[in-house]
């Protein structure tokens, strides 16, 4: 007797709940495209953000979608890319590589220290403080946020602190640009070649008391290039890439050596004019 | 046994007798998916879903089985109750929200074994409480999972900026602050007494 009681109340409820979900189950199916799987299992899996969506599924799901190419996904490579291409049927659609670029120059060698910061090493919290310990109010702190939150190591702080950007493994997910309080990062196509490495909106002798390789408004360069290929605009040299840029012309008279040519396989070329850099060592606090 | 008012029972069960920090029910979820505060407490809110919805089966349950005197039955009951809540909740949450769904990830039908869900089944039964005070007990069990672990998440996210001592990086300090949260609700046992 007991046996069957329990039988058949465990069964009677078991039977009930699995009505339940029977009928819960056809009411609440949702249809997933399956091939959003296969693709996102394609994908890099960085979740970085550099196609523009929040992780790699959503950007999936455009794909899947048509709303987007697999070539907006800077991380995977090459052979990653066709394959997702070739899966969907679709054009593969290649954009230029574009790397993250640095707007300014000035390490421990060059720039002044005016108060030595004691806090959290981050230039988030350093900025905080009037903006820092530097001379210079837009320079690069140093304390290397961008080289902690870079996901792929394509970012080293120098002896200087200054972060060096490996174009190799730079996949312009942005994630730099978003941290640096002095927002002093900007994406670039690879090919890009002049630049300018300073962001004071200072003007003349102010800008070197504070670092050596600072951008003094001078104007030269804007006045050797062609055309409209730069202009001067708040104290600082504004290149118009949508000119004719591939010249070394704008860089030979720059005295500071603010505006450079990023070479392919050197990296950075100052002009023959620039004053050169010798020091070796820090500059000491309040020392120019 | 002196009868206890719905207020005390609900306060009893959030924060003296917390099933987190006093009981140390539910542990699992409370390390794994306090990470995040948004999804803490949505994550907090299904647990207390199913907490109720079990609840109030259990109660039902109890009645039957004692009425056709099977009361050996009543844990392989439960368990099936909570097996099936979750997995409905399961089916809501993915029809509903598809980005919460992959962010609580294992999580989810981990409730199912959560001993902090069956928890509150045993000891309502154990305990004698009415529809009402079981209501009381598993929405107060409820609060005080998803008040723990909010507060975990918080003081995670702060962590984030801290600089740890390298030693006891990861799980080390999670453990450490959950050991300090759970002292200062200590501080609420003289509460009510």
């Amino acid at each position: 007797m007991t046996i069957l009681i329990a039988l058949l109340s465990l069964g009677g409820l078991t039977l009930f709940l699995a009505v339940m979900l029977i009928i819960a189950n056809k009411k609440l199916y949702v249809y997933e495209d399956p091939r959003i799987d296969e693709v996102e299992a394609m994908l890099p899996h960085a979740n970085c953000g550099a196609c523009g969506y929040p992780g790699c599924r959503p950007f999936a799901e455009a794909l899947v979608k048509g709303e987007m190419l697999p070539g907006k996904c800077s991380v995977s490579s090459e052979d990653g890319r066709n394959a997702i291409a070739a899966y969907l049927g679709v054009d593969a659609g290649m954009e230029e590589k574009r790397v993250a670029r640095l707007a300014c120059a000035g390490g421990s060698n060059v720039a002044v220290v005016r108060a030595e910061y004691e806090g959290l090493s981050s230039c988030r919290g350093a900025a905080l403080i009037s903006g820092g310990g530097k001379g210079c109010s837009w320079g690069c702190l140093g304390h290397g946020d961008c080289e902690k939150v870079c996901d792929f190591d394509a970012i080293s702080m120098n002896e200087f602190g200054i972060p060096i950007v490996d174009e190799a493994k730079c996949t312009a997910c942005g994630d730099c640009v978003e941290v640096c309080p002095k927002d002093l990062f900007s994406l670039h196509p690879i090919s890009h070649r002049l630049w300018v490495a300073c962001k004071s909106l200072e003007a003349g002798d102010g800008v070197l008391e504070d670092c050596e390789v600072g951008c003094t408004a001078c104007g030269k360069c804007a006045m050797d290039a062609k055309g409209d290929l730069i202009t001067m605009k708040y104290n600082l040299p504004v290149i118009n890439y949508s000119a004719n840029h591939q010249t070394q012309v704008p860089i030979q008279r720059c005295p500071t050596g603010a505006i450079v040519w990023l070479d392919e396989k050197q990296g950075p070329i100052k002009g023959a004019e620039a004053k050169k850099i010798i020091r070796k060592g820090k500059l000491k606090m309040g020392e120019s | 046994m002196k009868e206890e008012s719905l207020w005390f029972i609900f306060i009893n069960a959030s924060l003296i007798n917390n099933f987190v920090l006093a009981y140390f029910l539910g542990i699992c979820p409370f390390l794994g998916v306090s990470g995040k505060m948004e999804t803490a407490s949505k994550m907090g809110a299904a647990v207390t879903f199913v907490m109720i919805i079990s609840s109030v089966c259990a109660y039902g349950i109890h009645l039957l089985l004692v009425a056709i005197n099977a009361p050996f039955l009543q844990l392989i009951s439960y368990i099936v109750v909570i097996a099936s809540t979750v997995q409905l909740v399961e089916m809501i949450i993915k029809k509903m929200s598809p980005a919460l769904f992959r962010s609580l990830g294992i999580f989810l039908p981990l409730i199912t074994t959560n001993c902090a869900i069956l928890g509150v089944a045993l000891f309502q039964t154990s305990k004698g409480y009415g529809l009402a005070e079981s209501l009381a007990y598993s929405f107060g069990a409820g609060a005080g999972f998803t008040l723990a672990l909010v507060l975990m998440a918080g003081l995670r996210e702060q962590l984030d900026f801290a600089d740890v001592p390298k030693v006891v990086k990861g799980t080390a300090i999670t453990l450490l602050i959950a050991g300090i949260l759970s002292l200062t609700f200590m501080g609420f046992s003289g509460l009510g007494s």
